[in-house]
């Protein structure tokens, strides 16, 4: 104790900086590492459970060779997988900020429509939304209701008239069929989003006000640039939520081979290839938007 | 004269006429707008509560829409018995609460080493943090397993290795050691958090003799309540919901499964007693009801404080 009095207060203060974040640095490397490099080791040898144990044999790169060229559908749930998260994440952060300004106004009822909007929060995850089999109850009830919130097809039609490009129209469409999942994806990026929006200072709105400003002119010249670091947030979050999910499709596939399927081998090359994609898109997508965030001070 | 400022009223008038008749048709657009939504976010919330309590007669009878003619509570009866649901509730909110509990403790105190102190190889650890963030959980639960079922910590532990698939340790180990189920993100959070509390307070405990710990413990946590409460949610929430973890680390040992896996195992465990049928749908609605029932009631009395703290929480810096 004698010696730790006598450093110099910046020394003290990083050996307590590193005591209080020892916890994770235990955690890291004694619990999260060694399975990575486990599944790392596990995707280039060919396991063997033997009487004598674990048995393993090196066989480079065959693992990769099966997922890509003899697996049947592993490419396909990959390159649709990343195309269905890189199509919802717009949809989604659009819907989320629409509902967070939405929720942001003042209104009667306020209360009861954040609670409401928050709700998938807490059930999007869980089994409610994801139960097929129970499906069969509910689809006599959603037969009749369907029209009753926006069918595509007014959209659709409203669209054509505007002469749009047909792949925009297609995206538009398909977003809009889509719009219980996506909203159900949403809650959390809605409360974020609504945290950023509270943070903005009033006096800027009063100010502008003053000069004149169209509330048009506010949002893009006030709300949107002070949004752009909470866009990049909830771009992150987002890319994160929707590729890790447990019931993402690939997720499933990689987590069925390891049990069921070809070997836990190839699910290891698996799951290496896509944390190497997810983690590529992560970093791409991050560093692109960080450029384009706008930061006080 | 008089003609000019009688002009000046009625353009007053207007214009102020002109405003209300817009903010008319911007609240009557938001209200048609948030009930839309909020039917679409509360439809299968409610299809399923309508459905639960139908018997099969219900079911099929067409003059039957959302109320049901004979109410039953025979679907809940057949849900609780199949789930075990007493017990496997019992077990999910102990083990809920553990891994929230540790998961806030772990986070909080390593968001705050990252938010007020400088050592070095600060970024890169930060870095590690974010990078736990991004790994499938698939690529980290069979090795979970195999060192869980022969934990020996790489040979620290003496002997053949402890078998700890099957109890509580994996969970409470690795949350306690901040490497749970997105326990990367409740470190960020409580970063950000504690970056966005003001120094002076932490100077000032100093000026008057506290120690970094006792500072830590009795002015910066008390602060930190908004932060504390979104993290305890979100991890309680996330782990009532998680099937993975759950099933690798408790193995089919036990015999009492958490709730999302009794639930994700419910139309099994029903087709082998009782034949195969559209009704079973109607027991897996109203066990779905029981599995998420709890958590409802928690939001409903939490959801302010809730909304209120994460727009507290200076997660958006």
């Amino acid at each position: 104790m004698n010696i730790f009095k006598n450093l110099p207060l910046r020394q003290k203060k990083s050996i307590i900086g590193i005591i209080f974040i020892s916890p994770f640095l235990f955690g890291f490397f004694m619990f999260f590492l060694a399975p990575i490099i486990q599944t790392v080791s596990f995707s280039v040898n060919e396991l063997n459970i033997s009487r004598l144990g674990l048995e393993t044999n090196f066989v480079g790169l065959d693992h990769y060779n099966f997922a890509f060229s003899v697996h049947p559908v592993f490419i396909r749930t990959f390159f649709e997988n990343l195309l269905y998260v890189l199509l919802d994440l717009p949809l989604i952060l659009f819907f989320s900020f629409f509902a967070a300004l939405m929720l942001n106004q003042k209104f009667k009822g306020r209360l009861i429509a954040r609670a409401i909007f928050f709700l998938p929060v807490i059930l999007a995850s869980s089994a409610v939304i994801g139960m097929d089999s129970a499906q069969y109850a509910t689809e006599i009830l959603e037969q009749t209701s369907e029209s009753v919130f926006l069918s595509g097809e007014f959209i659709q039609v409203f669209l054509m008239e505007l002469q749009l490009p047909e792949d925009f129209i297609g995206y538009i469409i398909d977003g809009i069929e889509r719009l219980p999942e996506v909203i159900r994806a949403s809650g959390i990026q809605i409360l974020i989003f609504l945290a950023g929006l509270q943070s903005v200072p009033d006096s800027y709105f009063e100010a502008s006000r003053i000069e004149g400003a169209t509330t048009w002119e506010n949002f893009w010249l006030i709300t949107f640039p002070l949004m752009t670091p909470v866009i990049l947030i909830n771009v992150i979050y987002t890319l994160i939520d929707l590729f890790l999910a447990q019931d993402n499709e690939l997720v499933e596939l990689i987590q069925d081979e390891a049990f069921v399927g070809a070997g836990y081998g190839v699910s290891s090359a698996m799951a290496v290839v896509y944390f190497i994609a997810v983690a590529f898109i992560i970093l791409v997508v991050g560093g692109l938007l960080s450029r384009y965030v706008f930061y006080q001070e | 004269m008089l003609s000019h400022f009688a002009d000046r009223i009625k353009d007053f008038n207007f214009d102020l006429l002109n405003r209300s008749i817009k903010s008319w048709i911007i609240s009557i657009l938001r209200l048609i707008l948030i009930t839309g939504i909020s039917y679409l976010i509360l439809f299968p919330l409610l299809s399923k509560i309508s459905t639960a309590f139908m018997t099969r007669a219900d079911l099929f009878d067409r003059t039957v829409f959302w109320i049901p003619k004979n109410f039953t509570l025979e679907n809940f009866e057949l849900a609780i018995i199949h789930m075990d649901y007493v017990e496997s509730l019992l077990l999910t909110s102990t083990l809920a609460l553990c891994v929230a509990f540790f998961q806030l403790a772990s986070s909080t105190l390593v968001g705050y080493g990252f938010a007020r102190y400088d050592f070095p190889f600060k970024k890169i650890f930060f870095a590690l943090v974010l990078f736990t963030l991004i790994v499938p959980p698939n690529m980290v639960l069979v090795p979970y397993y195999m060192n869980f079922r022969f934990f020996n910590l790489y040979g620290l532990i003496p002997g053949d290795g402890l078998n700890l698939i099957g109890t509580y340790w994996p969970f409470i180990l690795i949350s306690l050691t901040g490497v749970g189920f997105r326990n990367g993100l409740f470190i960020f959070v409580m970063r950000q958090f504690f970056r966005g509390m003001p120094q002076n307070l932490e100077d000032a405990a100093y000026v008057d003799g506290a120690g970094y710990f006792q500072t830590f413990f009795r002015i910066m946590l008390p602060g930190a309540v908004p932060a504390l409460v979104v993290v305890f949610l979100f991890s309680f929430v996330w782990q009532w919901n998680d099937v993975f973890f759950s099933r690798v680390f408790l193995g089919t040992v036990g015999e009492v499964d958490v709730l999302s896996i009794a639930l994700r195992d419910l139309p099994e465990e029903l087709d082998y007693w009782i034949e195969h049928s559209p009704y079973l749908s109607l027991i897996i609605n109203a066990g779905t009801l029981l599995v998420i029932g709890p958590l409802v009631v928690v939001y409903a009395f939490m959801q302010r404080y809730f909304v209120e703290s994460v727009e507290r929480t200076g997660i958006v810096g």
